[in-house]
């Protein structure tokens, strides 16, 4: 056995699987925290396609909610100083109402994409592209225009504090750690993958939602509305959107910066293909993502130890932080040929058939 | 036929009645005035030409189209359809000709959809309805795995699926679009006994179809319709092929032509134990080898989906064989792409023609150099050649007889029939070796039929060698020298054209010959 | 003929109008962050500022013509790809891989003569887009990947590649601030209004010559009528004996060569150095461009124009109106949407006419996830 670890790079390879373990068990809280926004986009977008709408505009949906949320919460904080954080999560009246915004903007996007790739049935993706556009002009606007005269920030949800006992058992303590130690909006993904996961597979509307993504004229004629099931898809979409928007500014952070979001949409769009258009996928691609992105925080702050943490604090910290998007498109080339997605995505539907 | 008479003096009203239904798309009239009676428990058949107008006559009664004017009458009593789900409420239901279903979810998964079996307000109720699709179809005479997905059934299985879906809703009235199309004799006459069973057990039928021997044999009253009109209406009795099919187009049909004597030369095609995989990595086409001779025509029989779309892909040099070689004029091609095919006199008029054959957006003349744009005198090098292709265009439209207002308009505005001579004039009118057919009548009206037929067989007489395939056994029949009948990817036999039997053809094309001793023992 | 051009400008023309309308709403909302107190003459105000200071003035013309110059080639880039059906949306990528290109070698060449710096930076710039192009080609053509995610991944990470390399390998010696060394004798030669601070340079004339050459390429060649092909009809353009993935590699290629000659232009003509912090949103701005101009190449040339108005005139907005420039971007968002749902701009101005619709654009999300469209329907 001995003589396997003379040979470096055999003992490299050891050792930086070992490093990648402990990037799990030390990093999972950040790593979830950080996969949350982009599994929230990605869940959108398994609304979207699933009932046959392309959605490229996920990335701007994401930010108008996120200055939404920021900004209506601020306003309402400033409007009633001193509301205590609650018990739970920190929950505080403004935040909850900057969330509520963040929700409702998502929705409002959605049904403009909606009402463009349904009803006027123009090209999806440029509605989606369109929305991006608007999302950031918009939002880098009102701004620039705000910070002009700053306020106070409504602040941000806090953790739950899981039981000191169930974080520290061994072996799988960490995972607790991971899954509990986290603010209500991270929490919520996983719950809401699972249970989006269910309804998709389980349930009438999750079959009539597949059907309608698959082959919308089959269920138009066993008397399924087409139309209003999109819309209503879309636009329920949209709540995931506006969760992954109030994440940035509510949840992860208290501050609007100008386009904030930076491409975490359309990573959330790569999940959903990686993940084949299952929540769950999705989910556990995000998680993918996210964790090669945290490699670089890994390596500054906790680096192996001897050769190998040379070898990985050599590299320019731009190539760590291009990490996740080189990621991205190494398992979209790798990927997607297998991977099909809902037969009718993207193709707006018609009622009347001249046929 | 006893039934005859009990239908034609009904005693009770009509279970469905069609009055004066009048529907216009611009520029045309799909429906014009149309009247139906449809008594209980009869079979009716709907008979009339591609484009006649008896799918959008179904459309409405379905819900998928709304009149101009008419009324729909159930049972006596005037009803309003204003989508599929009305229709279904009122005990109506379709199989359509294009199959209603999602092939990537379960048999229980499509029956269910709409009128979901449920286990409390949110999710299915799974077991249920498994148990409810086994009995039923138990009922009618076949075991059905509920779980097994659509897309993996043959397209026998899956018109059973849709005549499953319909029985599930408890339909009275069932309406069948070209239910024969895609099936073989056999299947035919399994789906026939299955229709009859229903009509004793009292639902009406109505039964769509061009082809006039089926109409005779299954319908207790034949409708017949042309451009939109109703024309006549016949007892099965009281009529025969020839007076069916005079009503249905309208002037008298010579319905078996002569095409005349072939008379084959040297073998221009060799194909040699040829294998080639299906889009999704299974092998399609296993170990066929066929040699077509100049001035023949090699038709191909066989159910949809069994190999003879990527057999005639590899020989146009549109998928790559996976073992096994092809020779045109003894030189072999295996490995050459459409191009160097096309350049060697190889030319193929597609089954999807908008998907391969046609580019709709671009206007009639760049569509007639589409196979050609490259070479003069289209193109000097890189650069084309306009008035070149404008002459070309204009020589085109007037030999082939394209109705069009100009060589400028876009493909798309054109008739299917007149789009299909496009192809057939930048196909057929060059020198050709390998003429590769590919469905080439399919959806168009019997004049253009007519006209594309017309068309090989002059080839076929300049010395042509034509590899036809078609899922319509007549046109088979009709043309072909010789006939190979492929079945699972394989060539199952090969057949003598004039004298091959449709029976024993059918035969082959549901069970690729493994049965055919026994039936061949059993008839003796 | 006429009447078919003029069918082409109205729904464009119309979404413009309905845009500034909107904007005029948004700036009449935030007219009290922009001036304290609610001002209904806001709109009228930074619209006067934004033309004063694009078309008023021939320095403000001049800055216009500069301005739209990299638009109209980013805008090649992506109407190119647009008729091969292919959404590129990763003109940035390689607008920012053309200009490091340009700014290195520029760099280099700082004490040749221009007669051989200027042309050797330029083409190391066009080589360098070309080069970022091929890659979302090669990915899409023979892995399937969509290029819609590929590029916008590109994207981002050619921001990377410029920010490491200002930093490291590029970074000029005793700069206060990371950016690369002046290009020097590089620099494109200014042949209009030299030393007023609003100077043409000689780069100018590029996308002209693209536009040419782009037009012949797709409407005299057969490559081009290949290309159309593909885009239109995929299956089809295969049964022709083409080689659609060729085609796609070939298309991006070209794109991403226009778009590196862009980043040319900027580097060499205007700023004459590249700053790790450079940063533009010219990739979506240009698809705005291609999509006004119907992914025609004289339809761009003028949306190019119009849009390089609207940069240009933004600065004296700023200051005039005191509107942030990001009015501009919104703008252009919003010009998109009515693009995009063109059936409010026919209904609003009773446009009848038909020809309209670009199919070529109409239908880029038909490729989504590898597929060709399902035949029929």
């Amino acid at each position: 056995m001995s003589g396997l670890f003379e040979i470096p790079v055999l003992g490299i390879i050891f050792q930086l699987l070992d490093f990648l373990i402990n990037v799990f068990t030390l990093n999972g809280v950040i790593i979830l925290a950080l996969t949350a926004p982009l599994a929230l986009g990605a869940l959108c977008g398994v609304m979207n396609e699933r009932s046959g709408v392309v959605n490229i505009g996920i990335e701007g949906m994401m930010l108008a909610s996120a200055f939404a949320g920021w900004f209506v919460a601020a306003v309402v904080a400033q409007a009633m100083p001193g509301s205590t954080p609650g018990p739970l999560f920190g929950f505080t009246v403004p935040l909850l109402i900057g969330l509520l915004a963040a929700v409702a903007t998502g929705m409002l996007v959605s049904a403009l994409h909606a009402w463009l790739s349904i009803t006027i049935r123009a090209d999806q993706i440029i509605s989606g592209t369109m929305i991006n556009i608007v999302a950031l002009g918009l939002t880098g606007y009102f701004d620039l225009l705000l910070s002009q005269n700053p306020f106070p920030s409504a602040g941000t949800f806090s953790a739950f504090d899981p039981p000191g006992w169930l974080v520290d058992l061994p072996f799988v303590g960490w995972l607790f750690r991971m899954f509990l130690n986290q603010n209500p909006i991270t929490i919520s993904v996983i719950v809401l993958a699972v249970l989006l996961q269910i309804w998709l597979f389980r349930s009438r509307w999750g079959l009539r939602t597949r059907a309608v993504g698959e082959h919308p004229k089959a269920a138009e004629t066993v008397g399924i509305n087409v139309i209003r099931l999109r819309y209503r898809n879309v636009i329920l979409g949209g709540v995931f959107a506006g969760l992954g928007g109030a994440w940035f500014t509510l949840d992860f952070g208290n501050l609007f910066q100008n386009g904030m979001t930076n491409g975490r949409g359309f990573i959330a769009l790569a999940a959903l293909i990686f993940g084949r258009w299952h929540p769950m996928g999705a989910f556990f691609a995000a998680l993918l993502f996210a964790a090669s992105g945290s490699l670089g925080i890994a390596i500054r702050t906790a680096p192996p130890p001897g050769q190998l943490g040379e070898l990985l604090q050599s590299i320019p910290e731009q190539v760590l932080s291009a990490l996740p998007y080189i990621v991205t498109i190494v398992v979209l080339a790798g990927v997607v040929g297998r991977s099909i997605a809902p037969a009718a995505v993207g193709q707006p539907y018609r009622r009347e058939s001249t046929s | 036929m006893t039934q005859s008479s009990r239908v034609a003096e009904p005693v009770i009203a009509p279970a469905l009645e069609m009055r004066g239904i009048t529907k216009r798309y611009p520029g045309v009239v799909a429906n014009d005035a149309i009247d139906l009676r449809v008594e209980p428990g009869e079979i009716h058949a709907l008979l009339g030409e591609n484009g006649a107008g008896k799918s959008t006559l179904m459309n409405v009664l379905y819900g998928l189209a709304r009149p101009d004017e008419g009324q729909i009458l159930l049972d006596g009593k005037p009803i309003t359809i204003s989508g599929p789900s009305d229709a279904i409420a009122q005990g109506i239901s379709m199989v359509h000709q294009h199959f209603m279903l999602v092939p990537v979810l379960s048999v229980a998964e499509n029956i269910l959809l709409g009128d979901e079996t449920m286990a409390n307000a949110v999710f299915l109720d799974r077991e249920e309805a498994h148990r409810r699709i086994r009995k039923l179809g138990q009922r009618f005479g076949f075991e059905i795995d509920p779980e097994e997905r659509v897309g993996r059934l043959s397209v026998g299985w899956q018109q059973r699926v849709e005549i499953l879906k319909a029985l599930y809703r408890e339909a009275r009235i069932l309406v069948l679009d070209e239910p024969t199309a895609v099936l073989t004799p056999q299947e035919t006459k399994e789906i026939f006994a299955v229709l009859r069973r229903l009509k004793d057990e009292g639902h009406s039928i109505i039964f769509i179809s061009h082809k006039l021997y089926e109409v005779l044999e299954i319908a207790d009253r034949i409708t017949v319709i042309r451009r939109g009109k109703v024309v006549g209406s016949r007892l099965p009795s009281e009529t025969n092929e020839d007076d069916l099919a005079e009503l249905m187009v309208g002037r008298e049909v010579q319905l078996t032509v002569d095409w005349g004597e072939s008379h084959p030369t040297d073998v221009l095609l060799t194909v040699e134990r040829l294998s080639a995989r299906n889009d999704r990595g299974r092998e399609a086409v296993r170990d066929v080898s066929l040699e077509v001779r100049a001035g023949e025509i090699f038709g191909i029989a066989g159910v949809a989906g069994n190999g003879q779309e990527e057999l005639v892909e590899a020989i146009t040099g549109l998928r790559t064989p996976t073992a096994g070689r092809i020779l045109i004029k003894g030189a072999d091609v295996t490995h050459e792409g459409p191009r160097r095919l096309h350049q060697r006199g190889v030319s193929f008029v597609p089954a999807d023609r908008h998907r391969f054959a046609v580019v709709l957006g671009f206007s009639i003349a760049d569509n007639l150099v589409l196979t050609d744009y490259y070479a003069s005198p289209y193109a000097r090098g890189p650069v084309r050649d306009d008035q070149a292709i404008q002459e070309r265009a204009v020589e085109a439209i007037g030999q082939f007889d394209i109705r069009t207002p100009s060589a400028t308009v876009t493909a798309g505005t054109l008739s299917g029939g007149n789009q299909q001579k496009l192809v057939v004039a930048r196909e057929f009118d060059r020198e050709l070796a390998l003429l590769v057919l590919d469905q080439p009548t399919r959806g168009l009206d019997v004049g253009s039929v007519e006209f594309i037929h017309r068309q090989a067989i002059a080839k076929r007489d300049a010395g042509t060698a034509i590899l036809l395939v078609s899922a319509e056994l007549d046109e088979v029949l009709e043309l072909s020298d010789r006939i190979g009948v492929m079945y699972r990817g394989r060539l199952v036999a090969i057949l003598d054209g004039p004298t091959a039997d449709r029976e024993q053809l059918g035969l082959l094309m549901a069970t690729g010959g493994r049965e055919q001793a026994a039936a061949v023992a059993g008839a003796a | 003929m006429a009447a078919r051009i003029i069918g082409q400008v109205l729904v464009p023309a119309g979404a413009i109008l309905l845009a500034l309308v909107v904007g005029a709403v948004v700036l009449l909302i935030s007219s009290p962050l922009v001036t304290g107190r609610f001002d209904p003459l806001l709109p009228l105000a930074t619209y006067a500022a934004l033309v004063q200071g694009s078309l008023g003035s021939f320095n403000g013309i001049v800055d216009t013509i500069v301005n739209a110059t990299p638009l109209i080639l980013v805008g090649l880039a992506v109407g190119l790809c647009f008729r091969a059906g292919l959404f590129n949306i990763g003109g940035q990528g390689q607008f920012y891989m053309g200009a490091l290109a340009a700014a290195a070698v520029g760099a280099g060449l700082a004490g040749s003569p221009p007669i051989v710096a200027v042309p050797l930076a330029v083409l190391a710039a066009a080589v360098a887009g070309a080069i970022y192009g091929f890659i979302p080609g090669v990915l899409k053509a023979f892995a399937g990947a969509h290029e819609v995610v590929t590029t916008i991944m590109l994207n981002y990470i050619a921001g990377f590649i410029i920010s490491w390399a200002v930093q490291g390998p590029l970074r000029a010696q005793g700069a206060s601030f990371a950016r690369s060394p002046d290009v020097g004798n590089a620099m494109i030669p200014v042949v209009l209004n030299q030393g007023t601070g609003h100077e043409g340079h000689l780069g100018i004339i590029l996308p002209v010559i693209a536009i040419v050459v782009i037009w012949r390429l797709l409407f005299r060649t057969t490559i081009g009528f290949e290309i159309r092909t593909v885009g239109a009809n995929p299956d089809a353009a295969r049964y022709a004996g083409m080689r659609p993935r060729l085609l796609t590699i070939f298309a991006l290629t070209v794109g991403g060569m226009m778009a590196g000659l862009a980043g040319a232009t900027e580097i060499l003509g205007v700023t004459g150095y590249m700053a790790a912090t450079y940063s533009t949103n010219i990739g979506f701005e240009a698809i705005t461009v291609a999509l006004l101009g119907r992914a025609n190449p004289v339809g761009i040339l003028f949306a190019g124009l119009l849009l390089g108005a609207m940069r240009a005139g933004s600065g004296l907005m700023q200051i005039e109106a005191g509107v942030p420039v990001q009015m501009v971007d919104l703008l252009q968002g919003v010009i998109l949407l009515f693009l995009a749902a063109d059936v409010i701009v026919r209904r609003a101005f009773r446009i009848r006419a038909a020809t309209g619709a670009v199919t070529e654009v109409a239908d880029v999300t038909r490729s989504y996830a590898g597929k060709s469209p399902a035949a029929g329907a």
